[in-house]
């Protein structure tokens, strides 16, 4: 039994994480102004997660799924206390403080909505019910429209997403799905009718970021300037000027990858997103071989969610999404969002390494 | 536990693999549209975005150069560049602004307003930014504040030029002014050329040679951050500074003209018939241009533009007035060079002159008469018969065509902007008018009354034609562009109109004797100015006294005297300086005019005002000797 087996560790996903954790820390050394003290502050924290995530590897499957819905409840009613009590930062009432610490329930939500799914239906026959889909989606619907009552829209579409994937993955059957994508397709123009004109006015912003270049254009324009600046090879470490002369803003958090494609270029790209989804092609083979529901949805559901969360990111950067707040896993310089991605790859590799090895 | 069937398993097993499979593809597409549009960002689009990064970073921040010098003929500065000093303040940088205003207090003279204006500015600008505390610190206080300025952190000294005229209003309607940039003129088409500077040309040479003393904008690469704060200078362009410029303009005798002109109003122009060079440009009353480089308070500009002495008018330039008499040899070269005129024959005058049956007067300024004039008695003592009979002869279409060889009527071209042309009652003019020309109009344009209107330079110029052999010359107030790096000097050379016609022989020499007779003879008009013959060179003049009809449009006061006018140019057979001067209502041109135009040619050929006691010996030898 090798070192890996018995920590339950992938041990080709974990080093892709390790190249990960440098990659972030060599760009976010640049980022943040050639800082070694900013650097090492992300290495800390990246430790800290490297540490939740092996803590998280060494809890079975089993116990995971005996708590999803206590964790569930908890996180629900966490959310409803942000709602009664949280503090307000940025104008919104997303956190809760317990003395110097402040965490963001919302954050939380990423996995407990998809452990909770993954719970429920792995009590049923799959492909469920109608009845089941519905129930789910009116569990999953509960914790997103607290989040989006913070206002924070961005995690609740993402928690909205980690759900819909755990339904799509469970087998929720194609006329469903059909009919809901069709109904939502309907109900857009109604909903466009009845917004206000300065939300039109955002939205409109959102896709077309010149409009409005030093004000809700300014991240997307400058973003599109530091990646399309980069050209093929990238300006060079320590070269993006984006950052360097702070045109670019939060270019330590939800634009380091567009310090990234400054300074590395598209090679760079590629071999990033390479990085990515090697990452993810892992955690879909965890989900492979997971040998019950419970752990081939959440298995599943993980891998995907962290694959829109790149995607997202890096959708958001180059100007094919609008931007929301979204980090990229990993590279970003991290809080609450690292750790629970650190703690869901924890989850897959636990899975893998608790896996039964006679069915 | 809810027991899973084995059977279900697999089939379970094989839908979500089949459901992984289709998220893998829609993961795949989502990842190929993403490295699509990387590419098309950093590829295809690479060079519009590097542009915009490379904009986004380096600020191309003009140089502007040093102004070039205004220099007279000997080399004294008339217009230059000095430092200015400005203090700023980074309110970043101060630990307590309290005690650091306390601080400068004591180095520097800071008042309530300054400090205002301070807390208005702070205000204003973000914490970073340098705000300024007090503009146009003295030499010596700047010194100071740079001394300290180390135990001063957030402060700065910013020195920039600026233009100062040292001697004030010496020469200030030849020279002009510089003031800051319009937005007319930026917008206006030579706004491209302007790029960068702050102070333009806006009269006299400054405005005129506006090219040759800007010099060429510098400029700074420098690479800003975001704050728009500059991080370093990439790449640095020098800026090449301006050309300087040596004028024909004596800044001695300048001052001495505007000295006894008083500031009355009047204007002074003086020539080297030779070149053409403008030796003294007067248009008094003069004012300090210095107020206006910086721009000049509303106030003190309203009391220069209000004053009904009007100094902000130059009227050496512009100023339009009747020529009076001396006008009278223009018009008598004009019949010189006709077969009827006989300038010893004698024309009766009984004191008064009027048209072959018409019975309108016309008065002679001598009530009883002058008896029999010929040609030198009537310019000698300007008789005005004699001329009315000369224009009734002449006709209007003879005297005007004279007028015109002798540049009347036309810019003279001197390199000054605005000129104006004056008024010479040509055909065409008269036509315009819509109004019949009477005979009575050409008898009165005969004594340079009526509706003929000169400028000083044009009188100046037409008199230096006179001396001048008939040739008359562009005035050149600029005498040499000088290239500050290489010293070289680039020199105007002079340049002469056609020659007035000459049909008569001596008839130049007649006129130029008569000429001489205004001042040398026993009843000459202006024999004041050598009453006692000391002067040690001859002169030829003329003077004139203009009765004003229209020199000052809407004028009604109650009294206006006569404007005083006096030509001349001297030594008369080898003349070098001619010149014309006008003084403003102040009554007869002999008295008033011709004395200013005796200082100035003794400055200019002795190098001193006043003839002193030995040169009465020198002078009655020369006299003899010299000037039969």
């Amino acid at each position: 039994m090798t070192l890996y087996e018995r920590w339950h560790i992938d041990k080709p996903m974990f080093r892709a994480l390790l190249a990960l954790a440098a990659i972030s820390l060599v760009v976010l050394y640049s980022a943040g102004g050639n800082s070694l003290v900013f650097a090492l502050d992300d290495a800390v924290r990246l430790a800290i997660g490297f540490i939740v995530m092996l803590a998280a590897a060494q809890v079975p499957p089993e116990t995971y799924r005996k708590w999803s819905v206590p964790l569930f409840i908890g996180g629900v009613l966490a959310l409803a206390a942000v709602l009664a009590i949280g503090v307000v930062r940025f104008g919104a009432r997303r956190w809760i403080a317990f003395g110097p610490l402040s965490i963001q329930p919302s954050e939380f939500m990423k996995l407990a909505v998809p452990m909770m799914l993954a719970w429920f239906f792995s009590q049923r026959s799959l492909p469920p019910k109608l009845l089941h889909v519905v129930a789910a989606a009116l569990i999953m619907l509960i914790p997103v429209l607290l989040i989006a009552k913070e206002p924070d829209l961005g995690t609740a579409v993402i928690v909205l997403l980690s759900g819909v994937i755990v339904l799509f993955l469970a087998g929720m059957s194609w006329r469903t799905i059909t009919v809901v994508a069709l109904f939502g397709a309907a109900a857009a123009p109604v909903l466009w009718a009845h917004m206000h004109h300065y939300q039109r006015q955002r939205i409109y912003i959102l896709f077309h970021p010149e409009a409005d270049p030093l004000g809700a254009g300014y991240h997307a324009i400058q973003g599109m300037i530091a990646v399309g600046s980069g050209g093929l090879f990238g300006q060079g470490w320590l070269h993006s000027s984006q950052a360097n002369l702070h045109f670019l803003p939060d270019s330590t958090t939800d634009f380091a990858f567009a310090v990234f494609c400054q300074e590395f270029g598209l090679i760079g790209d590629l071999a990033l997103l390479a990085l990515y989804l090697f990452i993810i092609y892992r955690g879909l083979r965890i989900a492979f071989a997971a040998q019950d529901n419970y752990s081939r949805l959440l298995a599943g559901s993980l891998s995907v969610l962290f694959f829109f969360d790149v995607f997202i990111n890096m959708g958001m950067v180059s100007g094919i999404l609008p931007v929301v707040g979204v980090p990229l896993p990993m590279l970003s310089y991290g809080g609450t969002s690292l750790l629970i991605i650190m703690a869901g790859l924890g989850i897959l590799m636990s899975i893998h390494g608790h896996r039964r090895l006679v069915s | 536990m809810y027991r899973i069937p084995l059977k279900n398993s697999g089939q379970e097993t094989r839908l979500f693999r089949s459901r992984v499979a289709v998220a893998a593809i829609l993961a795949g597409l989502l990842v190929l549209t993403l490295i699509g549009r990387l590419s098309y960002l950093e590829v295809i689009r690479h060079g519009y975005y590097a542009t915009l990064a490379r904009n986004n970073r380096i600020s191309p921040i003009p140089i502007p150069p040093a102004r070039g010098l205004i220099l007279d003929r000997n080399g004294i500065v008339l217009a230059e560049d000095i430092p200015v000093f400005t203090l700023q303040v980074i309110p970043d940088r101060v630990h307590n602004m309290a005690r650091l205003l306390a601080t400068l207090k004591t180095i520097i003279a800071l008042n309530k307003q300054d400090l205002r204006n301070f807390d208005r500015r702070l205000a204003q600008h973000r914490p970073f930014q340098e705000v300024t505390l007090r503009a146009h610190l003295s030499e010596a206080e700047a010194a100071h504040v740079a001394v300290n300025l180390t135990q001063l952190p957030g402060v700065s000294l910013h020195a920039r030029l600026r233009r100062y005229y040292p001697l004030g209003g010496v020469a200030v309607d030849t020279i002009g002014y510089v003031s800051r940039i319009n937005q007319a003129e930026e917008q206006g088409p030579d706004g491209a050329r302007y790029f960068g500077y702050h102070h333009v040309g806006q009269f006299g040479i400054e405005r005129s040679y506006q090219k040759q003393l800007m010099g060429r904008i510098g400029f700074k690469d420098v690479e800003m951050n975001a704050a728009g704060r500059a991080v370093k200078i990439l790449k640095r362009i020098a800026p090449h500074a301006g050309k300087n410029l040596y004028l024909n303009i004596d800044a001695q005798m300048q001052a001495i003209g505007e000295q006894m002109l008083d500031n009355r109003p009047g204007s002074i122009v003086a020539i080297d018939p030779r070149t053409g060079a403008v030796l003294t440009f007067v248009s008094s009353p003069i004012y300090d241009p210095n107020p206006f480089v910086d721009g000049i308070r509303e106030k003190a500009y309203r009391k220069l533009a209000t004053d009904p002495a009007a100094p902000l008018n130059d009227r050496a330039l512009n100023g339009l007035y009747p020529p009076g008499s001396t006008i009278k040899p223009f018009f008598a070269y004009a019949a010189l060079q006709t077969r009827w005129f006989n300038p010893d024959a004698t024309y009766n005058c009984p004191g008064y002159w009027h048209l072959p049956h018409n019975g309108h007067l016309f008065h002679c300024w001598k009530p009883m008469g002058m008896g029999a004039v010929d040609l030198e008695t009537a310019i000698e003592e300007s008789c005005d018969v004699y001329f009315y009979h000369l224009a009734f002869k002449q006709g209007i279409d003879r005297m005007v065509r004279y007028l015109t060889y002798f540049g009347f009527g036309h810019r003279t071209g001197i390199d000054l902007p605005g000129e104006s042309r004056g008024l010479v009652p040509t055909r065409a003019w008269r036509r315009a008018t819509h109004r019949p020309w009477y005979p009575g109009q050409t008898v009165i344009t005969g004594i340079g009354q009526g509706p003929l209107l000169v400028t000083p330079i044009q009188l100046a110029d037409a008199v230096a034609a006179i001396a001048n052999h008939g040739v008359r010359m562009r005035p050149e107030v600029v005498r040499g562009i000088e290239n500050p790096v290489t010293g070289a000097v680039r020199y105007i050379p002079p340049f002469g109109y056609p020659p007035v016609p000459r049909r008569r022989k001596k008839s130049l020499g007649i006129l130029i004797h008569d000429m001489s007779q205004v001042v040398t003879g026993p009843h000459g008009t202006a024999r004041g100015i050598d009453w006692d013959h000391v002067l040690p060179y001859s002169v030829a003049g003329k003077t004139g006294t203009a009765q004003l009809w229209n020199a000052i449009p809407g004028y009604n006061g109650k009294h206006i005297h006569s404007d005083a006018l006096f030509i001349a140019f001297a030594p008369v057979h080898h003349p070098r300086i001619a010149l014309a001067v006008i003084v403003e209502h102040a009554g007869f041109g002999a008295l008033a005019a011709a004395p200013i135009a005796r200082a100035l040619m003794n400055f200019y050929l002795l190098g001193h005002v006043h003839v002193r006691a030995e040169n009465q010996t020198n002078g009655k030898i020369l006299a003899v000797g010299g000037h039969p």
